[in-house]
C-alpha cells in the first residue's frame, strides 16, 4: 500500500511538472512574451531594457529554470489587465467553483447511480431501454446548446429563474442542472455498465441461494462491488467533463468561479492569469485523480500490486 | 425430405447494414445525409451571401411570424442577415473543420499507435506516457490556452481540433497492432522473407482499416463539439465568418426578443451530433471492436 501510494504521488508530481513545462514552453514557442505586453509604438531602447529587465535575453533554459524557481517561490506573476497576482485572482474565484461543482456532483451522484443500477437490473425491460434514451440525450445535447434553451424557457420566457451570478440559492438551479446533466449521462452508463459485469457474477449467485433478499444481494454484494468499478471512473472521466463543463456554465451564467476566469482571460488575453488559471485546474485534477487512485487501491487489494 | 431454406442470396454489406438498422439509426443515417447535402451545397442554396448585411431589415422573424420580410425564411440577425444562409454556411465550416480536425487526429495518432506498438521499449514508453498526460488534463483546458497563444486561426483550430483526439487512436492502434503482430498470418509473412516495412503495409495496415473507421466516426462527434463549444465561448473563428457555435453564442445577447438567431444552428448543431453519435455507436457495434468511448 505503501508503495503504490509513494508511486501514485511520484507519478503525480511528474505530471504536474510535465504540465508547467509544457505551459511555458507554449508560451514562448508563441513568441517574445515582450510583445503581447506592450503597446504599439515603443521605441526600440524601451524594448531593450524591458527585455533586459525581464531577463528575456538569456537562454530558454535558464529562462525555464528561472520560471520554476519562480514557481516554487510562489512567484507566479501579474495579471495584464488587473495588475495585482494571479494567485490571488485565481484563488478568490476557487470558493464559486466548488460550490458548483459540489452541487453538481450531489445531484449527479443521487440521479445517476440509481439510475444505473436500474438500468442494469430492467436491461431487457422498457425502463431500461428508457433510461438509457434520456442518457443518450443527454450526452448528445452540448451544455451550451441545453444552457441556453433553458435560459430562453425559464428565465425569459416564464421569468422563473435568474441568469447571471451566484447570489441566491435560486441562481443555483440552471447552472447545476446544465453542469450536471453530462456528468449524470456519464455516470449511468458507466454504473450500468459495471453493474451488468456484477450481475453476472457468481457470487450474485450464491448470495441468493443463502436466501438473501433481492434488495441485500443488489446493494450489499452487487452495488459495492460495482462501485469499485464506477470509483475508478468518476476520477478520470467526471473530473474532466466536470472541468470542461465548468468552463462552459459558469461563462454562461456569468457563475465568478476559475472557468469563467479562464474564458475570461483567454479573450483578453491575459496570459499571466491564462497559465496559471490552466495550471491551477490541471493541478487540480491530478490531485483529485491520484486521492481517487489512493482510495481505489484501499478498496480493493488487487490494484496495489499492478499498475 | 426435410426442406432446407432456400440460400439466401449475397447481398452488399450496405444494404445488409441499413436492413438490420432499427428505426433511430436509420433516422440518423437521414439525418446525416441531409445535413452532409446541405452543408456540400451551402453555397448554392443558401439564398444569401452569409455575411450580406441589410441594415433595413434587422431581427426580423422567420417567414409566418408578424414582422417577417419575405427572402429571409428564417428570418435575420442583429446586423441584417439572412440566418438560413449563414446557418448552412456555418454548417459547412463546422463539418469541414471537424473533418479535417478528425483526420489530423487519425494521422497523428494511429501513426504514433502503430509505431508504438511495432516498435516497443522506449518508443511505446514515451508515447504511452504522452497520452496518459492528455488523458490527465481536461483537453478544453489544452485547447483555450494553444488558442490564445497562437491566434485563432482556421489552422490552428484544425491544429486543436485534431489534438483533441489523437491519443484514443494511439491507444487503439497500439493494442490492435500489438493484437495482430501475435498472430500466426504475420510470423508466416515474416517466416516466407517480408521486410518489416511490406508486414506493415500489405498486412498490418489493411487489418487496421476497419478500428480506424469506427474511431473517427465517434471522436467526429466529440470533435463537432468542441468545435462549438470554443466558438460558442467566442474562442473559434473569428467573425463575420461563422461556425454554428459561434451563431449560437453571439445570437445569445439577443435571445430575450429575437430567439431564432440561437434556435436556428442550435438545431442544426443538436441534428449533427444527434446522427454522427448514432452512426458512431452503430458502426462500433457492428465492427465489434472493444473500444472505449471516453
Amino acid at each position: 500500500m505503501l508503495t503504490h501510494a509513494a508511486r501514485t504521488l511520484f507519478r503525480m508530481a511528474l505530471t504536474f511538472l510535465v504540465i508547467v513545462s509544457l505551459v511555458f514552453f507554449a508560451t514562448r514557442l508563441s513568441g517574445n512574451p515582450i510583445d503581447f505586453v506592450l503597446a504599439d509604438g515603443l521605441t526600440r531602447e524601451d524594448r531593450e531594457i524591458l527585455i533586459r529587465y525581464y531577463e528575456l535575453d538569456r537562454s530558454l533554459w535558464q529562462q525555464y529554470f528561472a520560471f520554476l524557481r519562480g514557481f516554487w517561490d510562489g512567484q507566479f506573476g501579474l495579471s495584464f489587465i488587473q495588475r495585482r497576482p494571479v494567485a490571488e485572482i485565481v484563488l478568490e474565484r476557487l470558493l464559486p467553483s466548488a460550490q458548483l461543482l459540489l452541487a453538481a456532483m450531489a445531484v449527479t451522484l443521487a440521479v445517476a447511480i440509481p439510475l444505473g443500477v436500474i438500468a442494469a437490473l430492467y436491461r431487457k425491460h422498457w425502463i431500461g431501454s428508457a433510461v438509457m434514451t434520456v442518457v443518450f440525450v443527454g450526452y448528445a445535447v452540448p451544455n451550451f446548446v441545453l444552457a441556453v434553451l433553458l435560459v430562453l424557457v425559464f428565465a425569459y420566457w416564464l421569468n422563473w429563474l435568474p441568469v447571471v451570478g451566484n447570489a441566491t440559492p435560486a441562481h443555483f438551479i440552471m447552472p447545476t442542472v446544465v453542469l450536471s446533466a453530462v456528468l449524470i449521462a456519464a455516470l449511468t452508463r458507466f454504473t450500468r455498465n459495471a453493474m451488468l459485469d456484477v450481475l453476472g457474477q457468481d457470487f450474485m449467485r450464491t448470495a441468493r441461494a443463502k436466501g438473501l433478499p433481492e434488495r441485500a444481494v443488489i446493494m450489499r454484494h452487487g452495488l459495492r462491488n460495482a462501485g469499485i468499478t464506477v470509483l475508478s471512473v468518476i476520477g478520470l472521466q467526471v473530473a474532466g467533463l466536470a472541468a470542461a463543463g465548468s468552463v462552459v456554465v459558469e461563462s454562461i451564467f456569468a457563475w465568478p468561479g476559475i472557468g469563467e476566469l479562464l474564458v475570461n482571460s483567454a479573450i483578453r488575453r491575459d496570459y499571466p492569469v491564462l497559465q496559471f488559471g490552466v495550471i491551477t485546474v490541471a493541478g487540480a485534477v491530478i490531485l483529485i485523480n491520484a486521492v481517487i487512485d489512493l482510495a481505489y487501491a484501499w478498496a480493493d487489494p488487487r490494484m496495489r500490486q499492478g499498475a | 425430405m426435410v426442406s432446407l431454406p432456400a440460400p439466401r442470396t449475397p447481398r452488399h454489406p450496405a444494404i445488409e447494414m441499413w436492413i438490420d438498422a432499427d428505426f433511430v439509426q436509420k433516422l440518423a443515417l437521414v439525418v446525416g445525409a441531409v445535413m452532409l447535402m446541405l452543408a456540400l451545397l451551402a453555397p448554392l442554396i443558401a439564398p444569401f451571401e452569409p455575411t450580406a448585411q441589410s441594415l433595413l431589415a434587422r431581427l426580423r422573424p422567420p417567414l409566418g411570424f408578424e414582422g417577417a420580410r419575405p427572402g429571409y425564411l428564417l428570418g435575420t440577425d442583429e446586423l441584417g442577415r439572412d440566418i438560413l444562409s449563414r446557418s448552412l454556411h456555418g454548417l459547412r465550416l463546422t463539418l469541414t473543420l471537424a473533418l479535417l480536425g478528425a483526420t489530423l487526429g487519425l494521422l497523428i495518432g494511429g501513426a504514433l499507435g502503430v509505431l508504438a506498438g511495432v516498435a516497443r521499449g522506449r518508443v511505446e514508453a514515451s508515447v504511452m506516457g504522452a497520452v496518459d498526460a492528455q488523458i490527465a488534463v481536461p483537453f478544453t483546458l489544452i485547447a483555450l490556452f494553444l488558442l490564445t497563444i497562437l491566434g485563432n486561426s482556421l489552422s490552428v483550430m484544425v491544429l486543436v481540433l485534431g489534438l483533441a483526439g489523437w491519443e484514443q487512436y494511439a491507444r487503439i492502434m497500439r493494442a490492435e497492432v500489438r493484437r495482430l503482430m501475435a498472430l500466426p498470418f504475420i510470423e508466416a509473412a515474416r517466416c516466407a522473407g517480408a521486410s518489416p516495412l511490406r508486414i506493415a503495409a500489405r498486412h498490418l495496415l489493411p487489418n487496421l482499416v476497419s478500428p480506424l473507421v469506427v474511431q473517427f466516426t465517434l471522436s467526429l462527434s466529440n470533435i463537432i463539439l468542441l468545435e462549438s463549444t470554443l466558438s460558442f465561448l467566442g474562442l473559434g473563428v473569428q467573425p463575420p465568418t461563422a461556425t454554428l457555435g459561434a451563431m449560437v453564442g453571439v445570437g445569445r445577447d439577443y435571445m430575450p426578443t429575437a430567439p431564432w438567431i440561437v434556435l436556428v444552428p442550435a438545431f442544426l448543431i443538436l441534428a449533427v451530433t444527434f446522427a454522427v453519435q448514432i452512426l458512431g455507436d452503430w458502426l462500433r457495434d457492428r465492427a465489434d471492436v472493444r473500444l472505449r468511448s471516453r
